[in-house]
């Protein structure tokens, strides 16, 4: 257990956060798509301290049935936080914290998709947060989009996510945890980039009016910055991936008779 | 409460309510921007909590309860009382409620509506203190649903002020570490107060205080805490998975703005005591 005490400030006399940023700026964000094997769709992102796993499985057959929708796929998001990701050690069980949020990120990714594609069947996202130093949420969101998109999941887009909120009255960016606990307030939101509407949010903290809509502003700026790095990473991962030329040609066959269906099926020689 | 976009409502019903709201108009004849008739009776269970009312917005009734306990504080602080407030989805106030454990729209109302009363600092915790690192007060403000006709979490936060401004509890002390009560009743320490103001979006209309009908085709709603000084305290989008641009946000945060003070006004009047 780290012994964890109040900073005399959140703000330095020159402007500055505790790491050193400046109020708008982020913290290094590191994505990476397709880091499980097993999994259908998974990402994992580090934001500053904070470090989550997403994985993808399904479409595929739901358990338990009854809560099968019959025009569209069921997205069951599971967010869960590792016992040793906290500087006390949480409880094993999912608590009511971790229950809310499974529910907003579920909430914040769902307009994205074309969930209506695969009635009666689930799409499960499952997050682990493996050592959290804030905006947990928000990063989940991040790496969860990607690992639908990874997964195949047909989408209108990614979704990113940021926190943002206020620290000795000066609007900041991407709250690492100690604003987070000692700051004046968090405001976690996510956007459909193509449109600017917003998928999440919430808010603690006190706030005006205008102090609202001007995080929320600085809030939007940061998710398109974060959508860049999170399409640069699929392209990463994708470009990885795309077989070499003339490696596949002798495996398959992909002549233009067959693909009219023109040539024999197999079996039809018998009739 | 909760996303009932999948529950049973015709086609017939949700383009009836999205035509009516085309028209300026709403199931129940109200204006967009108007609660329907809201009531808060206190000390409703006047014998055993310490603090109690029921809060009544149109056919939605929940019953808050305190029960104010001494236990030990957090190690962390140590100089601090304890406030929890929970909310139960009982499945007497509606046939959409079911039996078990709480399902992820029960915690959700129950954290928002702690949310709003926690983040506002409404109680100061410090004022709950018996002595320091051994014994404070823990405030419970437990929250029951009598019957739900849409927007339970205004009707819970309105029901959970309330009794917490009407509370009185036994004054203790430590006497050669046994507890021992002096005679005194106190009242909890209020600083603050933060009602909270729901909003529901349907197409491209924002309504105040939606009831079940229009819960049932909203896009989603948004919560939104304010208290004395005009500050928004909590918020959550919630209630669907409908997104929402900025411009309705901002709307949206307009009609809190507005409604609150009523609300607030309300709260004050039933219990009789004023907060800041």
């Amino acid at each position: 257990m780290s012994p964890e005490t109040k900073p005399d400030f959140l703000i330095s006399p020159e402007g500055l956060r505790i790491d050193g940023r400046r109020p708008d700026e982020l913290r290094p964000i590191e994505l990476e798509v397709g880091v499980l094997k097993t999994a259908d769709g998974s990402a994992m992102i580090k934001q500053g301290k904070t470090h989550i796993i997403a994985a993808v499985y399904g479409p595929r057959e739901l358990h338990p049935r009854h809560l099968t929708l019959n025009d569209k796929a069921y997205l069951r998001c599971v967010y869960r936080m590792a016992t040793f990701s906290v500087p006390d050690r949480k409880r094993p069980a999912p608590s009511r914290r971790e229950r809310e949020i499974s529910m907003v990120i579920a909430n914040a990714l769902e307009p994205a998709l074309f969930l209506e594609d695969f009635p009666r069947t689930v799409v499960d996202v499952f997050i682990q947060v493996i050592q959290a130093d804030g905006g947990t949420r928000c990063a989940a969101i991040n790496a969860a989009s990607l690992a639908l998109a990874d997964a195949g999941i047909p989408m209108r887009s990614l979704v990113p996510a940021v926190a943002v909120g206020k620290a000795d009255g000066v609007l900041i960016v991407d709250l690492g945890d100690m604003e987070d606990k000692y700051g004046q307030g968090d405001v976690p939101m996510a956007i459909l980039p193509s449109t600017g509407e917003i998928t999440l949010l919430q808010q603690d903290g006190s706030f005006t009016k205008e102090e609202l809509l001007e995080a929320m502003q600085m809030g939007m700026n940061a998710c398109k910055y974060i959508h860049e790095l999170q399409k640069d990473a699929l392209k990463r991962a994708y470009l990885r991936r795309t077989p070499e030329k003339g490696a596949d040609d002798e495996e398959y066959e992909d002549d233009l008779e067959t693909d009219l269906g023109e040539s024999a099926l197999p079996g039809e020689d018998d009739e | 409460m909760g996303d009932f976009s999948a529950e049973t409502i015709s086609h017939i019903d949700r383009k009836y309510i999205q035509d009516l709201l085309a028209k300026g108009e709403r199931v129940d004849g109200r204006a967009f921007d108007e609660y329907r008739d809201v009531s808060i009776e206190i000390d409703v269970v006047a014998a055993k909590s310490e603090g109690s009312a029921i809060a009544r917005i149109g056919d939605t009734r929940v019953i808050a309860g305190v029960k104010v306990l001494v236990g030990e504080p957090y190690p962390d602080t140590p100089d601090e009382g304890v406030t929890m407030i929970t909310a139960e989805m009982a499945p007497i106030a509606s046939p959409l409620f079911e039996v078990g454990p709480p399902k992820e729209d029960a915690i959700e109302l129950a954290r928002v509506v702690d949310r709003g009363v926690r983040e506002s600092e409404s109680v100061d915790v410090k004022g709950l203190v018996i002595e320091p690192g051994k014994k404070v007060y823990m405030v419970f403000c437990d929250l029951y649903t009598l019957e739900y006709d849409g927007n339970l979490i205004d009707a819970c936060s309105l029901a959970a002020n309330a009794a917490l401004l009407s509370t009185k509890f036994e004054e203790m002390k430590l006497e050669d570490d046994e507890l021992v009560p002096t005679g005194r009743q106190l009242e909890i320490p209020m600083q603050n107060l933060a009602v909270e103001v729901t909003v529901s979006k349907i197409g491209d209309y924002l309504v105040v205080d939606p009831v079940l009908k229009e819960e049932m085709v909203q896009d989603c709603r948004l919560t939104m805490a304010v208290d004395l000084n005009d500050h928004f305290t909590a918020m959550q989008k919630g209630g669907g998975t409908g997104p929402i641009p900025m411009s309705k946000v901002e709307e949206a945060m307009d009609l809190a703005l507005e409604k609150a003070k009523d609300l607030r006004r309300l709260v004050f009047e039933a219990t009789g005591r004023r907060v800041g």
